[in-house]
């Protein structure tokens, strides 16, 4: 079965855990700068929204790759980028429509979330469950069975 | 590893950026941040400087841990020797900052000197380099934030910076970060205004590693698996923040009012955690929700809204806006200390005093002092401008912050701090501080042990130094009676040498709710070489005490001055469970001197100095 990463930026603190699993898994070190997730924090309103690849089904990046360096993890259902294979040329970056793409200049190649092979480090570390990883095909579930829950509560507790 | 090994020296009058490597021998003796930093100052400066001249140097300093996955270890902090009290200083920060400046590969950077006009440090990575900033001077903390940014079309950047009031010399002025997280107390802004530097701007972006990462992963999982099961940083925290406090202590009789005139605050209610939460005439609370600052899995910050039609803000949409919102030390100051209960007078007097950095303990102690001296008639209108500086005015609370935050009209003169007001009018025994510094949160009538905490913190009046309230009040981690003076000058070392190690290592301080150090040691000593048990960091925390006593005992001071107001140790408290009981500092003191191995005057020893290698 098939999972996605999900956010809840509702849960979301601003801690950066995320950043800091991501950047030690992939990276060595703790190093927010390097991370494939990042947390905004929107000041004035209090917010703070954690945001990273979606892993689009037709993936533009991976469609404008021109040395085919972006490839499906069919397993994770992830977009994958080669170190081997990529020359640096930052076409996906622009291709990617949010972003989630980006060049990392100390290596020459680019980043991004690869759902850790199927084992997200971020998920695993965020504190307060605003990223989870769950069922590709229910990520509504959540937000439904709350629905659910409200739906004529009052009738059955007369009944 | 885990140091970056790295201090940059900035001297601001040749306008000069250098590299050195970091003191590993001292790193090993004094761990980082709080203590390693002092160990520098005390090498390279005159105790007996002017806090305010050139001679005196300033270091924003990070902790082995800044900058890593350990929960909460995201702290900076400011050493020098304080404006406001002419003691040693170090004020501890969250937010973002520490970590940047870590991951830009600088365990310190110390200020040299004065720059010949105002400028700003601008650090990405290896580069570092002073810029003019006539075009932030005379903005307040969050214009220039955003400014600087906007200039080096960096959203980004991290920066630290002073208000208008470090640039006018407000003797407790702040440096701020992120916004709304301060390294708040001493008048450590006061020191950076002298030197001309408005902001520290930093991207860093090399990455933090540590010694064994395998132990640290683990450590740092079982650290924070602790703090989420802990009933304090795992709910109480989080859901409320340190507001968490205010009920609590107003029950237990030992919340300072008006002045320290009471001990109990009849508005209290109305600035709680449970009032932030209350849904107010817009139907929104004031609260908007937790906030962490790097790294830390507690999150309990708060960030708030003034109501959109309260007088403050009604005219102004600059400040209908969310951010840092009352913390608990906060919220009294402005509230209790003044017999303020308007919660949107004080988030407003809160944001201004983040914007224009203000330490709002200090602040909002002092309108307490300047109110008690107004209602006894030493100051009148021709003082005060015409404002009516009465106990329970929010109008006077808000219009001082503003006079305050720009150091203009009276504001500027509640910018002496209470000491020197109350000196300049002749009721110097109006002034609730201790070494120059304001009482926090907490009256020593009701909780004894904080009298001595007060008494000997070497930063002046703190509750950050040994905060045995955890103890006393919370039984954290074992309950003590806080009417009682007997084991107190124990309990208050043991609290200090703690604190002091812990405020060293890049963690905050409130992970000790929950951490002994012996949660924090395999941390400590997964990320760091050399051998770092429990013992070996509490031996370390006994060894900055001391090096700080010293720092004031050559910089003047003297038993004499680990004291308290003789109203704290005079006038009984009026109500509550602590009803009719003084301070007992008297009793205390020897006793603490002895567990200390001081003299009977407050010196370390010779053999004190000799056992912990000074």
């Amino acid at each position: 079965m098939q999972k996605s990463l999900h956010i809840d930026p509702d849960k979301c603190t601003g801690c950066l855990q995320c950043e800091l699993a991501c950047s030690h898994v992939n990276e060595g070190v703790f190093n927010p700068a390097k991370s494939r997730i990042k947390v905004f924090n929107f000041h004035d309103q209090g917010r703070m929204v954690p945001y990273t690849c979606t892993q689009c089904d037709e993936a533009w990046c991976m469609q404008a790759c021109p040395v085919d360096a972006i490839t499906l993890d069919a397993e994770t259902g992830a977009k994958v980028v080669s170190d081997a294979l990529c020359v640096g040329c930052k076409v996906c970056t622009i291709a990617c429509p949010f972003g989630t793409v980006n060049y990392n200049a100390s290596t020459g190649k680019v980043i991004k979330c690869d759902l850790c092979g199927g084992d997200p480090e971020c998920a695993k570390a965020c504190p307060t469950a605003a990223i989870t990883y769950v069922d590709a095909n229910w990520t509504g579930l959540d937000r439904m069975r709350q629905w659910a829950a409200k739906t004529d509560a009052g009738a059955q507790a007369e009944a | 590893m885990a140091w970056a090994r790295n201090v940059l020296r900035v001297n601001l009058t040749e306008g000069t950026c250098k590299n050195e490597p970091l003191n590993m021998d001292w790193a090993q003796k004094y761990l980082g941040q709080r203590g390693l930093a002092t160990k520098y100052l005390v090498e390279e400066t005159d105790p007996k400087v002017d806090p305010l001249s050139p001679d005196n140097k300033m270091i924003m300093t990070t902790g082995p841990l800044t900058g890593t996955c350990a929960s909460t270890a995201g702290r900076y902090s400011v050493v020098t020797k304080g404006a406001l009290t002419g003691a040693i200083a170090c004020s501890n920060s969250g937010g973002f900052f520490g970590n940047e400046m870590k991951n830009a590969g600088y365990d310190m950077i110390i200020f040299e000197g004065r720059a010949p006009e105002p400028v700003y440090l601008l650090v990405e990575n290896e580069n570092a380099r002073l810029i003019d900033a006539s075009e932030y001077w005379g903005k307040s903390v969050w214009d220039t934030e955003e400014g600087i940014k906007a200039k080096h079309q960096d959203p980004l950047i991290r920066v630290a910076s002073i208000g208008v009031a470090g640039e006018k010399g407000v003797k407790f002025a702040c440096v701020v970060n992120d916004m709304h997280r301060a390294a708040g107390r001493s008048g450590v802004g006061t020191v950076m205004g002298s030197k001309n530097l408005k902001a520290v701007a930093i991207r860093g972006t090399l990455g933090v590693s540590v010694e064994d990462v395998g132990a640290f992963m683990q450590a740092t999982a079982d650290g924070k698996q602790t703090l989420a099961d802990n009933p304090v940083t795992g709910q109480g925290l989080p859901a409320f923040g340190t507001q968490v406090l205010m009920n609590v202590i107003n029950e237990v009789g030992a919340l300072p009012t008006r002045n320290h005139r009471d001990v109990q605050f009849d508005g209290a209610k109305n600035i709680s955690a449970e009032a932030m939460a209350e849904p107010r005439a817009d139907g929104k609370p004031n609260l908007v929700t937790n906030a962490a600052c790097f790294g830390c899995t507690i999150a309990c910050g708060r960030i708030s809204t003034v109501e959109r039609t309260h007088y403050t803000v009604a005219e102004r949409p600059q400040y209908q806006i969310a951010s840092g919102g009352l913390e608990y030390e906060a919220a009294w100051a402005l509230g209790a200390a003044t017999g303020v209960d308007d919660l949107d007078a004080l988030t407003f007097a809160n944001f201004i005093c983040n914007e224009q950095g203000i330490d709002p303990i200090s602040f909002g102690a002092t309108v307490g002092a300047a109110m008690e001296l107004y209602e006894e008639g030493a100051i009148g209108d021709e003082q005060t401008g015409g404002l009516e500086v009465r106990f329970g005015s929010a109008e006077a609370l808000t219009q001082l912050a503003e006079q305050c935050g720009q150091g203009e009209g009276f504001g500027a003169e509640v910018g002496l701090g209470s000491k020197l007001l109350c000196e300049k009018y002749g009721k110097p025994e109006l002034s609730m501080s201790v070494k120059g510094q304001e009482f926090p949160a907490y009256d020593s009538r009701g909780i004894q042990g904080m009298g001595l905490a007060y008494a000997t913190a070497n930063r002046g009046a703190c509750h950050l130094r040994a905060y045995t309230v955890s103890s006393e009040i919370l039984g954290v981690p074992e309950k003590t009676d806080p009417h009682v003076t007997e084991g107190k000058a124990g309990l208050v070392k043991a609290f200090q040498d703690a604190t002091s190690a812990v405020d060293s290592t890049g963690l905050c301080v409130f992970t000790t709710f929950a951490w002994s150090l012996d949660d924090i040691a395999p941390q400590v000593n997964a990320a760091c070489e050399g051998d770092w048990t429990a013992e070996r960091l509490l031996e370390v925390g006994e060894r900055i005490w001391n090096l700080e006593r010293q720092y004031n005992t050559a910089a003047g001071f003297t038993g004499k001055d680990d004291t308290l107001p003789a109203r704290l140790l005079k006038d009984a408290a009026k109500t509550g469970p602590a009803e009719g009981l003084t301070n007992g500092l008297d009793k205390m003191l020897p006793e603490y001197y002895e567990v200390r191995g001081w003299t009977a005057d407050g010196v370390p020893s010779n053999e004190t100095v000799e056992r912990l290698a000074l």
